[in-house]
């Protein structure tokens, strides 16, 4: 059989691809992904890691809100290592209208999610972080995702289904005969190598990218850019996650995500062109932290660690082509029955946790053309690291009294923290001193998990991601990473890269402490180490 | 329902710049490998508390709360006031009975007192320190400080007449190593004192200072110490009384502890507190005078209680040592006598605290003086235990020097 021959072929290596890839090779299809920069690049890893309830689309969409209640149960139990069960707040504050907070909860109701008023004063104990001026509040199952590890956790589960990952590689074009595309010319980024994949349907999953995909199918899709912005405050603040209880608007959600929290966002329509560089304005920053204050007070005087944006897929509907009714939902287009184009897939719009109802939709439509009859299973089968609920209990079972960069490990990697080298030295030894990663663990993610960099490595490490910002860590890992790829100079290239990546989200938050850290680091770097 | 009353820090750990120059200060952190080092158990642990108690880490109990961490600190982190503050927010095991016992300074002094030559005699015999070793984990190689068969308080209250004639007037918190164990101190310092013209009072019935509760896993007895405290401190500020001590420790546990960990608020006597070196430097620098005998002379070897170099006030001691006419004068380098309080009596911690002494104990054999001046009472019996030299608190050397 030639090896470039697929049975279903996914451009995009975000969740939705990723989960569409794990969901056809669990049902028996041999897969190819193909991605030109590395995991969760996109809208992925720019959002707030936000498991909704579907509480905050429960009056305007109700739809949407069901789908979210019913993947937020299902995502606690399949991807366990990867959600954080906080709970969530819809508070109102004095000058919100309490009005709103009945037909809320009502709302929430019908759509199948377990919202409860609860007493102000029990807020304020729940949640010590919150605006204590609120005057209601209402609790919901929202919970925190970190969206880098499901999506390693999908990708991880396709190949060890049989499926083959490409990253760093780029589509230029499709291989086209007739009415129906074949498969796909690519090109490696990094090594320029040039290659042929065929399968006889392909799934264009790249989020906003893809309606230029869809261009260079030869089909066209309406997409809406709108930016969102966000800020990473330095600690986790707050142990739930916060929002308004109103009309949804700017800056009114705060999610706890790992060691830090999250605020926003905001919304902008973007010309296409800018979807690669987008930037966060002062405008932003401040509208995020008057905003993000009035869901915890001391955001205002938490050290912020940086700010990012984000680029949501919306899609128009088909027969809305001025782009006003724009939905959020998820969409999969067959283009086959749209266009006439056979073998070509479209799966877009929805949201980072609906992404596993998204997969399913795009892998039965796949299956539908491939003639393949297989029930889907991914809502029942945890995926790899999730077999334990509680990192807790990972940690106890892997070690009997384990440090806390193992308790760390575990929390990040779950069940598979085993495989984690330990009780050596220098294996123990900690790259990054404020995630408590160790070198046994960098050693597992450049061995199992496709990492040519060190951003790569810092989206499935959480290196480099803390308080220094890759002051300390950076320069240990490029150590590791030099020593796996047997090459000094790309390394040095790739850790100017990677702090450079660093000091763009320091950028527009550049003051305070964070300005004293980032200047600390380019003394070091530049005059200690001469970078 | 979780009610989540561990998602907030009051200590600065943000403003760490992870310059890792505490850990390069750490003296436990070179001598014990279990120890994470105070940047990472510090600013660093206490971002992962915050997510989730469970990363808390035991091994902080190693941290002797030495405070250098936070003299070394150029971004002002209060690293080890989040070392102990996690220790009491997330480490809720009681306290061993060993541990009680020897963080009860005043409670054992107020039972061995009566009976002090028996409890010196039982205590310093060795098979007393076997029995100890096997049962509560006291080391067998510690020398115990010796109880004083009257309290300095019943000296002082003798005087009071006496005292109340001065035309100026301080109160002296004692403590518990002064009234129970060695009241010639006290003793020195109301002689210094009173040859300024000073008289000096007794606090209306202070309690101990709660370091040693602080550190063994007791802060609510602590906190009960620190309100005592504060309540009698006020008392003296508002007869207008500058309080006075001879312990760096309990001066800092006062000054900073309180407030810091255990939230008691000490603003009204913050100000008044002062170790009595400095309130003599500062009458000196005043035009006061103090007549040393013409025949003095002393070889004396100045050791910085950690403690002291927190406060801020070693430079007092210092000068004051200087300033008696034939005293032989070394500042011994910056370093941590490792006993710690209570820390050293550990049979766990009897290694790690006589490797973190011993480049003080080589240096003080190698200046050879014939005194070791210190103002803390637990580095003197860990220099005296470790190197055979005395040591004397600085206030007894300028008593001893007195015409």
């Amino acid at each position: 059989m030639n090896p470039n021959e697929f049975d279903v072929i996914i451009i995009g290596g975000g969740i939705t691809g990723a989960g569409t890839q794990r969901d056809c090779a669990m049902r028996g299809l041999r897969t190819l992904l193909i991605e030109r920069s590395d995991i969760a690049t996109g809208a992925t890893g720019r959002n707030h890691g936000l498991l909704h309830s579907g509480a905050r689309y429960a009056v305007n969409d109700p739809e949407s809100a069901e789908e979210c209640i019913r993947e937020n149960m299902i995502l606690r139990t399949i991807a366990a290592h990867c959600i954080d069960e906080t709970e969530g707040l819809f508070i109102t504050l004095p000058e919100d209208d309490l009005a709103y907070q009945q037909n809320f909860v009502e709302s929430c109701r019908k759509a199948g999610i377990g919202a409860e008023i609860i007493d102000p004063d029990l807020a304020r104990r729940l949640e010590p972080s919150v605006n204590p001026e609120l005057i209601g509040a209402v609790k919901v199952p929202d919970g925190s995702v970190d969206p880098f590890r499901l999506c390693a956790a999908n990708m991880l589960d396709a190949k060890l289904h049989g499926g083959q990952v490409r990253l760093h590689t780029e589509v230029t074009g499709f291989i086209r005969e007739g009415d129906t595309i074949k498969g796909v010319h690519t090109r490696n980024r990094q090594t320029g190598e040039e290659a042929d994949f065929y399968a006889p349907v392909t799934v264009n999953a790249c989020g906003i990218w893809g309606q230029h995909m869809a261009e260079l199918a030869g089909v066209r899709i309406g997409m809406f850019p709108a930016k969102g912005a966000l800020l990473i405050f330095a600690h986790r603040v707050n142990n739930m996650v916060i929002n308004r209880c109103r009309k949804p608007s700017n800056a009114d959600i705060l999610v706890p995500g790992d060691t830090v929290c999250v605020i926003g966002t905001t919304s902008t329509r973007i010309p296409f062109e800018e979807c690669d560089h987008v930037a966060v304005t002062p405008d932003e920053v401040d509208l995020l932290i008057t905003e993000g204050a009035k869901l915890a007070p001391s955001l205002s005087s938490t050290r912020i660690l940086r700010a990012y944006a984000g680029v949501r897929p919306l899609v128009s509907a088909d027969d809305d082509p001025s782009g006003r009714n724009i939905s959020r939902g998820i969409v999969c287009l067959d283009h086959e029955s749209r266009d006439g184009l056979k073998g070509f897939v479209t799966i877009t719009g929805g949201k980072l946790m609906t992404y596993r109802l998204m997969a399913e939709i795009a892998t039965d439509t796949v299956c539908r053309k491939l003639g393949v009859d297989k029930p889907c299973t991914t809502a029942t089968t945890p995926l790899p690291g999730s077999e334990e609920r509680s990192y807790e209990a990972v940690a106890q079972k892997i070690w009997e009294a384990p440090s806390t960069a193992q308790k760390a490990a575990a929390s990040r990697m779950g069940t598979r923290a085993s495989r984690i080298r330990t009780g050596d030295r220098r294996d123990d030894a900690l790259i990054c001193e404020c995630e408590e990663v160790s070198v046994g663990e960098i050693n597992a993610a450049i061995e199992r998990m496709d990492v040519s960099t060190l951003t790569d490595l810092r989206r499935r490490t959480r290196v480099g991601m803390g308080t220094c910002q890759g002051e300390f860590c950076a320069c240990r890992a490029a150590g590791l990473l030099a020593k796996a790829h047997g090459c000094v100079e790309r390394e040095r290239k790739d850790l100017a890269d990677f702090l450079q990546e660093r000091w763009k989200g320091n950028f527009p938050i550049g003051w305070g402490d964070t300005l004293r850290e980032a200047e600390y680091t380019q003394w070091v770097y530049k005059h200690v180490l001469g970078l | 329902m979780k009610l989540q009353e561990y998602t907030t820090s009051k200590h600065n750990f943000e403003e760490c710049m992870k310059c890792t120059v505490c850990t390069a200060y750490c003296p436990v952190l070179q001598v014990n490998p279990l120890y994470p080092g105070p940047k990472q158990a510090g600013p660093d642990g206490e971002r992962l508390r915050l997510k989730d108690p469970y990363f808390f880490n035991y091994a902080l109990k190693y941290c002797l709360n030495c405070k250098r961490c936070e003299v070394a600190c150029p971004s002002g982190v209060k690293v080890a006031d989040l070392i102990q503050g996690a220790r009491i927010k997330y480490d809720h095991r009681p306290p061993k009975l060993r541990d009680q016992i020897l963080a009860s300074t005043d409670f054992m002094g107020s039972l061995a007192r009566p009976f002090a030559p028996i409890v010196n005699g039982v205590t310093g015999l060795g098979i007393t320190k076997t029995v100890l070793d096997a049962t509560l984990k006291i080391d067998h190689r510690r020398t115990f400080p010796k109880y004083s068969g009257r309290s300095f308080e019943g000296w002082l209250k003798r005087r009071t007449k006496e005292q109340a004639a001065f035309p100026e007037q301080v109160a002296y918190f004692h403590g518990c190593y002064v009234n129970y164990n060695y009241p010639q101190l006290g003793k020195d310092l109301v002689k210094v004192l009173n040859a300024l013209g000073i008289g000096v009072q007794l606090l209306e019935k202070e309690k101990c200072c709660g370091i040693a509760m602080i550190t063994n896993g007791m802060s609510a007895q602590a906190t009960k110490h620190a309100k005592h405290n504060v309540g009698v401190l006020a008392k003296a500020v508002e007869k207008g009384l500058k309080i006075v001590t001879t312990s760096s420790t309990c001066t800092l546990t006062m000054r900073d502890e309180y407030p810091n960990l255990l939230g008691v608020d000490n603003s009204a006597v913050r100000d008044s507190l002062l170790m009595a070196t400095r309130l003599i430097y500062e009458k000196l620098e005043k035009g006061a005078v103090l007549k040393f005998r013409a025949d003095y002379h002393k070889k004396i070897a100045y050791h910085t209680p950690c403690h002291l170099e927190k406060l801020g006030w070693g430079v007092f001691s210092e000068r004051l040592l200087k300033m008696i006419p034939g005293v032989e004068f070394t500042l011994l380098d910056s370093n941590c006598c490792g006993i710690s309080g209570t820390y050293g009596f550990k049979k766990e911690n009897y290694e790690a605290s006589q490797n973190i002494g011993a480049p003080l104990f080589e240096q003080i054999r190698a200046v050879n003086p014939d005194v070791v001046a210190c103002d803390c009472e637990t580095c003197k019996w860990q220099i005296e235990m470790s190197t055979g030299y005395p040591v004397m608190n600085p206030i007894s050397i300028l008593a001893e020097a007195l015409e």
